[in-house]
């Protein structure tokens, strides 16, 4: 079997490690070093070159150049499996499990030593229960993947891991899909494995986190080095400058929305069943006034994709009715709730945003392309396509050579600005915003923020649902939390607060 | 009265009907089970009638020409390999569309059956046979009254068959093996990082499926008839999909589910036999109707692979930076 830490102590090096796809240079001659026992953050944007690093360190990817040391031996990583060897563990921010096998299973696919050519299962279950005591991790190995949370799932991960023989454990932004409270367990987790002599990287773009956490920081930035430093010589606004290149400052001055403000959208009792016929939607109640962004905060997973397609118009709900401005639009097609003024931004941009294939042109009229001026007789303009889209492209700063160039061409940050240059030029005056910052940059995120609020300050009522606390906070005017399919509690930005909202994601009301 | 349900069930109309809905369930079976390795790794082989209606020309052609029915199916189960890696060398290594390539091969098989058939033996009016495979009596427990006839007054092949479910649930549900085809067949990139090798594995599985579906071919030819009949397979191998689908990618399920539509199918040969006044092509559709009336039941709660289908990059899958 394998031990799940020896007592030997282990240091990682990587010394000018460099990555191309293609002509972009994902990591740039990087370096990075973890001591044993130590938590090593690295911090920087989407897009920094974090992710590409690990991936070599994890053999999924082979550097260019570069060399890495591990105990002060140069070793090349050949594969998953050989750095596995090398005892590295990598827990992917997309689980790499098998939802239906059980844990056990999961945990040895793959290694001889379980047993060959029949795995013993009860042997290996046996192992995990000490594992799992040991580190207080809580899993049962029997379990099947993929009836447990999330948060558990991850633990699983983290149990393979160290079954696998790992003693640098790698987290590829862990905390992404947690609660604060799961976020509070993960770090007691990391604080006890690196006390027992584990090396943890713990990969984050979340400056709070890396503070917390951290004993060394290293900061990329457009996929080099920018900074390798202890955390106790630094602090969260030095980081922030290190890691975007410039400081970004978060206060906005906004004027709240006046008490006597009209209701826009009324949702009421809204049930959806899924097809397996459990309720994902339970007499869900909301209503968003005229000029307020209404922020909906919730773990993924609570039926927030499910209410954001139930009031765009793409899921039928099963009962209850949806109002805008008064009129009943629950039975109404997309298309129709569209001239009836709602504009959708979709959390899958690259799924029910856009038309990925065809060009950016054609993506900015797929909502008007029957209607004048777009088109006269059910014959396309194309001129007038060309020079409103020429437009959009200049308002909205979308970087492009030409409006004939498809949009998967574009970076996810361009995408998004084109969803959101088509759904605005529309003049909507309700907008369902599904996570609309997600995989976005600094700067791409903070043009989405300024215009949602622009659309704010025009008076149209906006849904913010987001799993990104702080995105939630800094837009939101009432703040609701989804758990479970029912909202729990609708609060206003003056009186809710982190821990409270965190504790209410977490299905607990009596606060 | 319990007298007469008893001498009911142990009439021989009765036993015949039971024997033959077996013998009409093997060739579905094997194909299915064939197509439980395939599909749980993640491809797809929609070419499976093509595989049968080759073993079954093979095992034919073989056991005429050797007088050996054995040599017949051995021959069968090579040119399954033989498909099952060309197969596997368009949908794994050049990863062609999965369905369209299906389709296109078994086109293809039938019109060269049929073809190379009449090659081989001419046109005649009276076609060549050979003698199929002797039912094999098992003492005592052929003598159970509805479970004897079903399943122990059969061909050594339908024995060999059983054997064959039962060693597919040991290789799913305990080796590491079927591990590896059901982590493949789930999450390609996660098998990957676990070290199981998902391009080789999909190959196996593939190549078991072609053996599995040409010998279920061949039983129609060298055990249940004796004889050739162009494209004699009729949608079968369409049919194991169906079937796949309804046992739910588990062996014993896929047992269940043949023998199901194999009674269907005996049923409406017999209920031929006694003239109602029903066009008898009403009757062939029975069991098909049958079959689709299942999957509406069984459409819901019944869930594929999650990677069936889709073709594995190894480190080619755009990654995120």
């Amino acid at each position: 079997m394998h031990p799940p830490l020896s007592s030997q102590k282990v240091n990682l090096q990587m010394q000018g490690i460099t990555v191309r796809y293609g002509s972009f240079i994902a990591n740039d001659g990087v370096n990075i070093s973890v001591d044993h026992g130590q938590t090593l953050a690295l911090l920087g944007e989407n897009g920094a070159g974090k992710t590409t690093l690990m991936k070599v360190l994890a053999g999924i990817i082979k550097p260019e150049s570069g060399r890495i040391q591990i105990n002060g031996k140069e070793v090349q990583i050949l594969s998953p499996i050989h750095s596995q060897q090398l005892g590295i563990g990598m827990v992917h921010q997309h689980f790499m499990l098998i939802p239906t096998l059980s844990v056990a299973k999961n945990v040895c696919i793959g290694l001889k030593s379980a047993g060959y050519p029949f795995p013993n299962i009860l042997k290996v279950e046996n192992e995990l229960i000490k594992i799992s005591e040991k580190y207080n991790l809580q899993i049962d190995p029997k379990a099947i993947v993929s009836t447990l949370s999330v948060g558990t799932q991850q633990r699983v991960e983290i149990l393979k891991a160290l079954y696998r023989g790992a003693k640098i454990l790698i987290l590829d932004e862990p905390t992404s899909i947690l609660t604060p409270q799961e976020t509070h367990g993960l770090f007691g987790i990391i604080k006890f494995l690196t006390g027992q002599g584990c090396s943890v990287i713990f990969i984050s773009h979340k400056l709070n986190e890396v503070m917390e956490i951290s004993d060394r920081i290293t900061v990329l930035r457009q996929g080099k080095v920018t900074a390798e430093i202890s955390k106790d010589e630094t602090n969260e606004k030095d980081l922030s400058i290190l890691m975007v290149g410039h400081e970004f400052t978060k206060k906005r001055t906004i004027k709240p929305v006046p008490p006597e403000a009209s209701e826009l959208v009324k949702i009421d009792r809204i049930t959806y069943f899924d097809e397996r016929k459990l309720p994902v939607l339970r007499e869900l109640d909301l209503t968003v006034k005229k000029g307020e962004i209404h922020g909906i905060a919730g773990v993924d997973g609570n039926g927030q994709v499910e209410l954001a397609k139930v009031l765009a118009g793409i899921l039928r709900p099963d009962s209850g009715r949806i109002f805008i401005n008064g009129n009943d639009v629950t039975k109404l097609s997309p298309g129709k709730r569209i001239t009836a003024g709602l504009a959708h931004i979709p959390g899958d941009r690259q799924r029910l945003g856009l038309v990925m294939d065809v060009s950016l042109g054609e993506n900015f009229i797929l909502e008007t392309s029957g209607k004048e001026p777009v088109s006269k007789h059910g014959i396309l303009n194309f001129n007038n396509i060309r020079n409103t889209s020429k437009q959009l492209i200049k308002d909205y700063d979308i970087r492009c050579i030409s409006v004939d160039q498809t949009a998967a061409t574009l970076s996810g940050g361009n995408q998004q600005k084109l969803v959101l240059a088509r759904e605005f030029s529309r003049m909507p005056k309700f907008i369902i915003a599904m996570q609309p910052s997600r995989g976005l940059d600094v700067g791409a995120t903070e043009f989405v923020h300024e215009k949602l609020l622009e659309q704010r300050e025009n008076g149209n009522g906006i849904l913010l649902i987001s799993t990104e606390l702080d995105e939630i906070f800094e837009l939101s005017d009432r703040i609701s939390v989804i758990y479970e399919g029912k909202i729990l509690a609708t609060l206003s930005r003056e009186v809710a607060n982190r821990e409270r909202i965190g504790l209410l994601m977490t299905g607990k009301t009596d606060v | 009265m319990i007298g007469d349900l008893f001498s009911f069930l142990t009439s021989s109309i009765f036993e015949g009907f039971l024997t033959a809905s077996m013998r009409l369930a093997i060739p579905i079976m094997l194909a299915a089970i064939g197509g439980i390795y395939n599909e749980r790794a993640g491809i797809s082989n929609i070419g499976m009638e093509g595989f049968m209606i080759v073993g079954s020309l093979t095992g034919f052609v073989v056991s005429y020409y050797s007088g050996s029915v054995w040599i017949g199916i051995l021959a069968a189960i090579f040119l399954g390999i033989l498909l099952g890696l060309i197969m596997g060398y368009f949908e794994i290594t050049l990863k062609v569309n999965q369905v369209v390539f299906g389709i296109s091969l078994n086109l293809f098989c039938v019109g060269l059956t049929s073809f190379l058939f009449r090659i081989i033996f001419g046109i005649t009016s009276n076609s060549p046979r050979i003698t199929p495979l002797p039912t094999i009596m098992i003492p005592i427990l052929s003598k159970i009254p509805v479970i004897g006839p079903i399943l122990f007054q059969q061909t050594a092949l339908a024995y060999i068959t059983y054997i064959l479910v039962l060693i597919t649930a040991i290789i799913m549900y305990r080796s590491a093996w079927g591990m590896n085809i059901i982590a493949a067949g789930e999450n390609p990139e996660a098998a990957e990082t676990m070290g199981v090798d998902v391009i080789r594995t999909r190959y196996y599985a593939i190549i078991i499926s072609g053996v599995l579906c040409s010998i279920g071919g061949a039983f129609l030819s060298t055990a249940s008839t004796g004889l050739f009949v162009q494209n004699m397979t009729a949608g079968r191998g369409y049919i194991a999909l169906a079937i796949l689908v309804i046992g739910r990618w588990d062996p014993f399920g896929v047992f269940i589910a043949a023998l199901l539509f194999g009674a269907a199918d005996a049923l409406q040969l017999r209920t031929q036999l006694f003239n109602f006044d029903i066009p008898y092509q009403f009757l062939v559709m029975l069991p098909y109707i049958l079959c689709m009336v299942v999957m509406i039941f069984f459409s819901k709660s019944s869930r594929a692979p999650a990677a069936l289908g889709e073709p594995y990059d190894r480190g080619g899958k755009k990654s995120e930076i």
